[in-house]
């Protein structure tokens, strides 16, 4: 359901960079990074994105997502793992919690591509 | 044929929202305030346990609420019986509290009343699991509830929230006995991700476990 805000957030973060260029650019895509340690979900986002760009300087532009997966680091073991998301979140082999997770909170925009 | 260009931006999509985060968290700073982000499911007991945390510590602090969780003004309603200001945000159709929603109610509760007055705001999110978690409103501790007749399994299907929360709250533990429900599995399933997370279980009927949430807040003012 956030999804909305999301991407308004997403336009209005490119409509900054967009406004601060010295000639309006063509941007044809959009990069964008979401993790799967989120709360979103990139089908919704994409959905969104479609509707909330129409009419819009963004309206022929498509968006790229890239999900990247939850990896955490175990300390104890001295190694990365990745939690079975929905079930498990501990290590595997010594069960120290979750405690420093090194990828799949990521939620930004990371390029546009433009002509 | 014309060339594609690249600009690399890498800019965090709650950027906006967590900048007004922080500037909410320093209104509050300035006015001495405290203040706590509650969530959860819809019906896990937000509002109850709002009302029995009103009645034992409005005699001796200074709280307001700010309550998201309304589509009627019912809840509003009920707070209000404790002689404290409840200031009732407009959520419309949201899903969650965002912090310029929540801007908007620090401006009132300046504007009505003298804020450097109050020692702690209750900010009552709107009910989810989900959206809350990634959306900071300016808080200094979030705080999630998860109520038995929920299951042992929430924290894991919702990992955000229950990785976010500073004190995890298992409400309805009267009907515990009435139900399947292993409340050390519960605990278990928060702190494979959450290790320090405070966690209290309470009873807002019975007022069972009400003692130690109570000063729990004492010790974050």
């Amino acid at each position: 359901m956030h999804e909305t805000d999301m991407t308004k957030a997403l336009i209005m973060t490119v409509r900054d960079w967009y406004e601060s260029q010295p000639e309006q650019p063509q941007i044809q895509t959009i990069h964008l990074i979401v993790g799967q340690f989120t709360c979103v979900e990139p089908a919704s986002l994409q959905f969104a994105f479609e509707v909330q760009t129409r009419n819009s300087f963004l309206e022929n532009a498509a968006l790229a997502i890239q999900e990247t997966p939850l990896i955490a680091f175990c300390h104890p073991c001295q190694k990365e793992y990745h939690p079975q998301m929905g079930q498990q979140y501990a290590c595997p082999d010594c069960q120290n919690p979750m405690e420093d997770i090194r990828s799949g909170r990521e939620l930004k925009v990371d390029r546009i591509e433009y002509a | 044929m014309h060339q594609t260009f690249d600009a690399a931006l890498e800019i965090n999509l709650l950027h906006a929202n967590q900048a007004g985060a922080e500037e909410n968290r320093r209104h509050f700073e300035d006015w001495g305030i405290t203040c706590f982000n509650i969530m959860s499911s819809p019906g896990a007991g937000k509002t109850v346990l709002l009302e029995r945390t009103l009645e034992a510590l409005s005699p001796k602090l200074k709280i307001a609420v700010i309550e998201g969780d309304m589509t009627t003004e019912l809840d509003a309603e009920r707070l209000r019986q404790y002689h404290v200001p409840v200031i009732a945000i407009n959520t419309g159709r949201s899903c969650h509290l965002d912090s310029k929603m929540v801007s908007g109610g620090i401006h009132r509760l300046a504007h009505e009343y003298n804020p450097s007055e109050f020692d702690l705001v209750l900010v009552e999110n709107v009910g989810n699991l989900v959206c809350p978690a990634e959306f900071e409103v300016g808080e200094h501790q979030k705080v999630a509830l998860l109520s038995v007749t929920e299951g042992e399994d929430k924290p894991l299907k919702y990992p955000v929230m229950f990785q976010e929360a500073d004190c995890l709250l298992i409400t309805k533990i009267d009907l515990a006995p009435y139900l399947d429900i292993d409340l050390q599995r519960i605990e278990d399933n928060v702190r494979q991700m959450n290790p320090n997370v405070t966690i209290i279980p309470v009873s807002a009927k019975t007022k069972v476990g009400l003692e130690d949430w109570l000063a729990w807040i004492e010790k974050q003012l």
